[in-house]
């Protein structure tokens, strides 16, 4: 069986992911390290404890952010 | 080297507390700009703050940028993430709620700025986010100008520090404004906290010496030519100033006060006299 793949957007650029594919294994797919990362889609926040059940629909734009150095 | 028993019991302090927070060094200081990590973390040190700011931002192309939180020890500081950057109340309130997600701590400083030119903050929409983040159960910690009547809107949205700047963020001014900051402090009852536009340990000092609860700063460290030397230099001028503050500063006078007693002189009687 041939897998069905969508386009979204991830930080602005497009990106291909497996039909029913959650943010967990988005951030899983892009080889991020899960505990460093936060993400929203459709500019909602998915609560980490929620990545496993959100799953992507064609065209949603999905931010994954981190921590970096600031004032 | 620790202070004496005398000089302990001369400088007891009461700690800094906002919100959940409690903090016995009064500086702040961040983590941005620094030539490298290694010299981040020394100055971390040698500053003595025991809480640090930090930025959201997306992860690049390449995953993630940098490994910040690997050079940060979580058991000697507390994390203050902030939402520099962002110009609109959606914005600062979805990064406040990203920052959260990625440190599991309520405390956010905010930031909503106005233009990217002058990165004044932006009064309406300071006030409108710090509702809607108290809403949502954060301690915010405000970034602001120094208007007084504005302070005590953003307490009364319930802020938990006013944070007001001296001077434009990164600017190195100082503060410019010492009597909006002591209008402020007499309207508002939470912790003010001297944020932006510090470049130098006096102004650190002159800050403190106001009688505001603590002072954040970055560039004064991070953009010093050495900024471990200029770490060492805001802690002993934070501290400083606390201190002046707290023993209270003889009144100034017009004309000149003898320290040495008038009698007994040998001189010839002294003109003026």
């Amino acid at each position: 069986m041939g897998e069905r793949r969508i386009e979204i957007l991830v930080n602005g650029n497009p990106a291909h992911v497996a039909e029913g594919c959650t943010v967990e294994a988005l951030i899983a797919q892009l080889g991020l390290r899960s505990e460093v990362v936060a993400a929203e889609v459709e500019r909602e926040l998915v609560p980490r404890a929620r990545r496993s059940e959100r799953v992507l629909a064609p065209g949603e734009r999905v931010e994954l952010v981190t921590l970096v150095g600031g004032g | 080297m620790e202070p004496s028993p005398l000089e302990s019991a001369a400088t007891a302090d009461t700690p800094l507390v906002v919100g959940s927070v409690t903090l016995t060094s009064r500086l702040i200081v961040g983590t941005g700009k620094y030539p490298s990590f290694d010299v981040m973390r020394d100055c971390h040190t040698l500053s003595g703050a025991q809480m640090v700011t930090l930025a959201v931002r997306r992860i690049g192309p390449g995953g993630e940028q940098e490994g910040l939180l690997e050079h940060l020890d979580r058991s000697k500081l507390q994390f203050l993430p902030n939402t520099a950057g962002c110009f609109d109340v959606e914005s600062a309130v979805r990064t406040a709620r990203l920052a959260r997600d990625l440190l599991s701590t309520n405390a956010i400083k905010l930031e909503v700025l106005g233009d990217t030119r002058t990165l004044l903050p932006d009064p309406i929409g300071t006030l409108e986010a710090t509702r809607a983040l108290v809403a949502e159960g954060f301690e915010v910690w405000v970034y602001t100008s120094d208007d007084p009547r504005l302070a005590v809107h953003l307490e009364q949205a319930g802020a938990a520090a006013i944070m007001p700047a001296g001077s434009p963020i990164g600017s190195g001014q100082g503060v410019l404004n010492p009597n909006a900051i002591r209008i402020l402090m007499e309207l508002v009852s939470c912790p003010v906290i001297v944020d932006a536009g510090v470049g130098t340990a006096s102004d650190t000092a002159l800050a403190m010496e106001l009688g505001v609860a603590g002072v954040l700063l970055n560039t004064a460290i991070a953009a010093a030519k050495d900024p471990r030397r200029m770490a060492v230099a805001m802690r002993d001028g934070v501290r400083a100033g606390r201190q002046a503050f707290l023993a209270g500063r003889m009144p100034k006078k017009l004309y000149g006060s003898a320290s040495s007693p008038e009698a007994g002189r040998i001189a010839a009687q002294a003109p003026g006299s």
